[in-house]
């Protein structure tokens, strides 16, 4: 018997964890809504003075879809190890870390895709320039794609403890401080008028690299909290 | 060298490791009393006055041994992180683990000390300059790890869970540092300086070098006492703990 | 002596400096003691209950 390559494997992964997500169509929702909530209430604690929501609207837009990714994120790995599926999947004969690679991008389409198309909506209502836009757009293209990835190696790490979300913030809050750096960086850049390709770079540099080193890390710690 | 290599694995062996940190516990003990004294003694009454900052600077003698603690206990603990990773020895992970309140302990130390020291010489207790900024992210990092220790119910899942943690640290750390400077220079906001380019006068040296001694000996006497006890309770139900908890406080 | 404590005027800065200093190391060294204590007394207890039971059976 000849064992499915390695690629298979990462695409039947995919379409597992994409089914499932559809299957629960309202759970993907509720970052949205959150986001929602908490990008409107800042107007209400800040007044309604647009030169200053303005100034503001970049930063707090980032914030909340990155604090909304960290709603799904406590429940990654927790059902998936509670009735036995990374068991087999630490089994199956494809690496570790391509089937983790599929199951990030999997809770990257369905966490961050619905919050790609809200921030932008959230900016506009806050105020944010016009010109910021496409680079808001693009900051949060790429933090979104770091936090899946760091958050996912973290969600591994927790996810044979009892209940662990404000653990996992805790320890996503050291990781995520230079992603939030930079790409707020690059969308302040622009409203200032300065350059704002050097920050994105950077971050896209730091992605590349996390795209290779966060899998591995992510099945390394899976190993660890299977271990018992 | 024979000799010492069989001491070094014999030292791996619990119950040897317990009646030995307790022998070295006392002689570290009379070693921070004497560095600390010295170096309490030079700085507060010895030192003379800094001709800028007037009396206020003698917080550095606290403030930047504490500083050096927190570094260097999270290197202590990378290096035995990485130890009971690849070799799942036990004492390595006994010795990262009950290291990290210690470092807590003197991160924490390190920022209260310093936001006292900014207040009469910057006019304000907290600023967002690189260095203070990377000492807090670095306080967070040592709680996430004393906190991802302490949710799992084994003791040395979490331990090897937490292990992982500190290397992921290791690298993140001076990626918080430098975005952390890169995001000063794009805003300009307050950028103060702790330390003048001035170099320092031999009269503050010693008692800062005293007090850095006297730090790492005090991390030697905490860490030795965590880790015997933490010995004892990871070998509950072993031969000789029982009989140490039977003969009663002795050597406690 | 009163100028010592006075530390040229920065002893509200200076003095509490040290107090954490020396308040937190304090506090990790009786945790530490505490954790002994407390660790021997529940050992004790479960030993005095394992003879206890088999003293009885």
């Amino acid at each position: 018997m000849t064992s499915p390559s390695l690629f298979s494997g990462f695409l039947a992964i995919l379409q597992r964890d994409l089914l499932l997500a559809w299957r629960r169509r309202g759970d993907a929702a509720m970052p949205v809504l959150y986001a929602m909530i908490v990008a409107i209430l800042f107007p209400f604690a800040l007044g309604p003075d647009h030169q200053l929501l303005a100034r503001v609207s970049g930063g707090i837009v980032l914030v909340t879809v990155l604090l909304a990714m960290l709603l799904a994120l406590d429940n990654l790995f927790r059902s998936d190890l509670e009735d036995g599926v990374l068991a087999q999947m630490v089994l199956a004969p494809q690496s570790l870390s391509f089937l983790m690679a599929a199951r990030i991008l999997a809770y990257w389409l369905v966490t961050a895709c619905p919050l790609l198309i809200a921030g932008p909506i959230l900016g506009y209502m806050l105020g944010l320039p016009a010109q910021a836009q496409p680079v808001l757009f693009l900051a949060l293209v790429l933090s979104s794609a770091l936090l899946a990835l760091l958050g996912s190696m973290l969600a591994a790490l927790t996810a044979g403890t009892r209940r662990s979300g404000m653990l996992l913030s805790l320890m996503l809050l050291p990781l995520i401080v230079p992603v939030v750096i930079f790409a707020a960086g690059a969308v302040s850049a622009v409203e200032q008028g300065l350059p704002w390709i050097a920050p994105l770079a950077w971050l896209s540099a730091t992605l590349a690299l996390t795209l290779v080193l966060a899998p591995v890390a992510c099945a390394t710690a899976l190993r660890i909290t299977l271990d018992a | 060298m024979n000799a010492f290599k069989t001491w070094f694995h014999k030292l791996g062996s619990p119950p040897f490791f317990y009646e030995f940190a307790g022998y070295l516990r006392p002689w570290l003990w009379v070693g921070t009393v004497v560095f600390a004294i010295a170096g309490l003694i030079g700085g507060l009454l010895l030192a003379p006055p800094d001709y800028q900052q007037g009396d206020a600077y003698r917080i550095i003698f606290i403030h930047v041994p504490s500083a050096w603690m927190s570094l260097f206990i999270y290197g202590v603990m990378a290096i035995s992180g990485l130890v009971a990773l690849v070799w799942r020895i036990k004492l390595a992970e006994i010795i990262a683990m009950e290291s990290a309140p210690i470092g807590a302990a003197f991160t924490f130390i390190t920022l209260v000390t310093g936001s006292l020291w900014g207040k009469p010489m910057w006019g304000t207790y907290w600023t967002w300059d690189a260095r203070l900024t990377s000492e807090l992210v670095l306080l967070f990092i040592y709680l996430g790890i004393i906190g991802l220790y302490h949710a799992f119910e084994n003791e040395r899942q979490g331990a090897r869970a937490a292990a992982f943690l500190i290397i992921v640290g290791v690298v993140n750390l001076p990626i918080v540092h430098y975005s952390v400077v890169w995001w000063n220079t794009l805003h300009q906001g307050t950028t103060v300086r702790i330390f003048a380019p001035s170099s320092i006068s031999l009269s503050m040296l010693w008692p800062i070098l005293a007090m850095m001694i006297a730090t790492k000996l005090y991390y030697g006497v905490s860490l030795l006492g965590r880790a015997r006890i933490a010995v004892l309770e990871r070998e509950r139900g072993k031969d000789w703990v029982r009989q140490i908890v039977t003969e009663g406080t002795k050597n406690a | 002596m009163r100028e010592f404590f006075a530390m040229g005027g920065f002893a509200a800065y200076v003095w509490p400096a040290y107090a954490v200093f020396f308040l937190v190391l304090a506090t990790d060294l009786i945790m530490t003691s505490r954790r002994r204590r407390n660790f021997i007394r529940q050992f004790r207890a479960i030993l005095l209950r394992q003879a206890l039971r088999r003293k009885s059976s």
